[in-house]
């Protein structure tokens, strides 16, 4: 059982060296292991400034609230003590890394999460069959980490390191954007496959309630002007799908 | 890309000289056609004359040795010859004054024979080692029509060292050149490679600079045939204080000819300081050429030094290929950032997208041995400034 937090968060995005901007004006949010948050709002309204600043992006600092991971707050921690503490991050436009191997950034990452290195037999074993559950062909495996992958192969490779990490907290920044619906339904039953032990968390950030259809929410939360605007159950992901944003921007504004 | 240049000659020196560029394909073997440089010209901007030790404005003696393995598969020759042997200087002439210097003054020259149609099953492996001192040097490579090689010169001590190495690279044939600068850290070496590529003939270059106080190394290619390509590709690792200079030219001086340059550089800690001038000259009548060239530079810490310097001449409007990119920077903090969010820590993070970076040139290599060599030579640069 976990618990994750998040307690008055406040966060700036860094613009240059003198100028900043707050996004993020007091957040409030938990979620406990086995639920799923949806957090849905209009564009510009700081979702992914939410997700970046939880995970330590260095174009964000956070300067007020902590977040919370089963009691320990985990801004304390450096970005990568953060995701072995167990938050992990798919974001919306992953990184190209050139000349570092999928497979080889995987087993590095599989092991630092993990605490110690799987055996390779078994590392290939898992890495192929998590693989083949996104469709994801072998031959990625070798290239370079999202090196020239298209917009949807890069964020099937996110859902793969979700599965292969196992983290205890997952933020999905959008990862059914620029997805087609084929590709939407392989990436879903893979956030489902992840949840299916019942220990996962999710944060669900998403402009369009397409992907709830196939990602089942707990709760739905209206992201509007730096914070969560309204909160619900599923019902009220489908009064914004007919209603659309309009009601909070203007508050917003 | 295709570019259509209607006044070719604007670029010109003056009448009477067809083609005129003002990247210099002419020399002279003798060092009294060169003035003693102040390091103010063109050439010499980027070098810091002082740590030449001398060697700009020679008058000592040759008072340097070196200790050298040469391992050659059958069928090769690999001979030792005096100053008269006349396949020396015979691919370029020298471009500045103190190759020039150490053409005028060497006292032994090593010449490496691949005859005809022989394929080296073996790499041919030519280690030296400096003992210290000044030595002026000559070595030939003739790979000759149809024949397959792969020369490993590995450069190792100290001392100040400066001459040149001419290559053919005969019709047909297929040379890969690795060079590796591993000097000690106070060494000196100023050289310069020349290649002469024939009909249909490849050439490869890939030249590792890690050691040294000064290194300053200047391949220049020509052809003598349609069809030949010339591959350069280069890897240098700065670190505290070292100078590393890469001057690279390549003459189209005849048409439906290939190259292309691509050398990338790291620099970690003060006064790391590195230089590349990529001149390509495409030359008047030709048609088909077809050339690129690149530089990559990664700067690790604070107080390094870069400079790049891609210089392209083209003077005809029949090109199939022209361009040239340069970009130096420090690490993508997004980058690390990606790695790290998946748990890997910070050191292994930087380690991992440095190793990215020059993975390309260490894979243009072949032996893995060499390739791994080179991989630990780098991250123990590396781990220098974690």
């Amino acid at each position: 059982m976990t618990k994750f937090e998040i307690r008055g968060l406040r966060a700036d995005v860094l613009i240059s060296e003198d100028e900043r901007q707050e996004i993020l004006k007091g957040v409030d949010l938990t979620i406990n292991s086995g639920e799923t948050h949806a957090i849905m709002g209009p564009n510009g309204s700081g979702k992914s400034t939410l997700a970046y600043a939880v995970a330590g992006h260095p174009r964000y600092e956070i300067t007020e609230g902590e977040v919370l991971l089963d009691g320990e707050n985990i801004l304390d921690l450096e970005v990568d003590e953060r995701a072995r503490a167990g938050v992990f991050l798919a974001m919306q436009y992953p990184v190209e890394v050139p000349g570092v191997s999928m497979s080889n950034f995987l087993r590095s990452s599989v092991t630092a999460v993990r605490g110690e290195a799987p055996k390779l037999r078994q590392f290939s074993k898992e890495l192929q069959g998590a693989m083949k559950g996104l469709a994801i062909d072998p031959s990625f495996a070798a290239r370079g980490v999202n090196e020239g992958f298209s917009g949807g192969e890069k964020k099937r490779h996110e859902i793969l390191q979700l599965e292969m990490l196992k983290p205890k907290v997952a933020i999905l920044d959008e990862t059914d954007s620029g997805l087609d619906v084929d590709a939407l339904k392989v990436v879903s039953d893979g956030i489902n496959r992840a949840q299916s032990d019942g220990g996962l968390g999710v944060m669900l950030i998403t402009h369009y309630t397409r992907i709830l259809n196939y990602v089942k929410p707990d709760f739905v939360h209206v992201f509007a002007d730096g914070r969560i605007a309204e909160s619900g159950g599923p019902e009220l992901a489908e009064v914004l799908e007919s209603e659309g944003y309009e009601r909070f921007v203007k508050v917003g504004a | 890309m295709t570019t259509t240049n209607t006044e070719p000659k604007a670029h010109s020196h003056g009448p009477g000289q067809i083609p005129v560029s003002k990247l210099d394909t002419h020399g002279s073997h003798d060092v009294n056609d060169f003035p003693v440089p102040h390091g103010r010209e063109e050439e010499w901007r980027f070098t810091p004359m002082r740590r030449l030790k001398g060697l700009h404005d020679w008058s000592g003696s040759v008072d340097g040795t070196d200790e050298v393995t040469v391992d050659a598969p059958e069928g090769v020759t690999v001979e030792q010859v005096g100053r008269d042997d006349e396949r020396l200087g015979t691919a370029g002439l020298p471009a500045d004054r103190v190759i020039a210097q150490a053409y005028s003054s060497f006292e032994r020259a090593t010449v490496v024979t691949v005859p005809r149609s022989l394929v080296a099953d073996k790499a041919i492996r030519i280690d030296r080692k400096a003992l210290g001192g000044t030595a002026f040097e000559q070595l030939v490579i003739d790979v000759q029509p149809m024949a397959e090689a792969t020369v490993i010169i590995s450069n190792t001590g100290t001392g100040v060292r400066s001459g040149s190495l001419d290559v053919h690279v005969g019709e047909g044939a297929r040379l890969t050149l690795v060079s590796l600068q591993e000097w000690d850290d106070d060494a000196v070496e100023v050289s310069q490679h020349n290649a002469l590529v024939a009909k249909d003939a490849d050439f490869k270059s890939i030249v590792i600079t890690l050691g040294g106080d000064l290194v300053r190394l200047s391949p220049r290619v020509s052809y003598t045939g349609r069809g030949g390509n010339a591959e350069l590709y280069g890897l240098y690792f700065a670190g505290d204080g070292q100078h590393h200079e890469h001057r690279s030219l390549i003459n189209h001086n005849l048409s439906n000819t290939r190259s292309r340059v691509d050398y990338k550089g790291a620099l970690s800690g003060e006064g790391a300081h590195t230089v590349w001038i990529g001149d390509v000259i495409i030359g008047e009548g030709t048609e088909g050429t077809d050339s690129y060239e690149n530089n990559r530079n990664l700067q690790l810490t604070d107080g390094t030094r870069v400079d790049s310097v891609p210089n392209l001449e083209i003077f005809t409007g029949e090109v199939q290929g022209a361009g040239h990119a340069s970009a130096s920077g420090r690490l993508d903090d997004i980058h690390l950032f990606y790695l790290r969010s998946r748990g890997i820590p910070a050191e292994e993070a930087r380690r991992l997208i440095i190793r990215g970076y020059f993975l390309d040139i260490i894979n243009r290599i072949d032996s893995p041995e060499l390739r791994e060599h080179v991989m630990e030579k780098v991250e123990r640069k590396l781990a220098a400034h974690e």
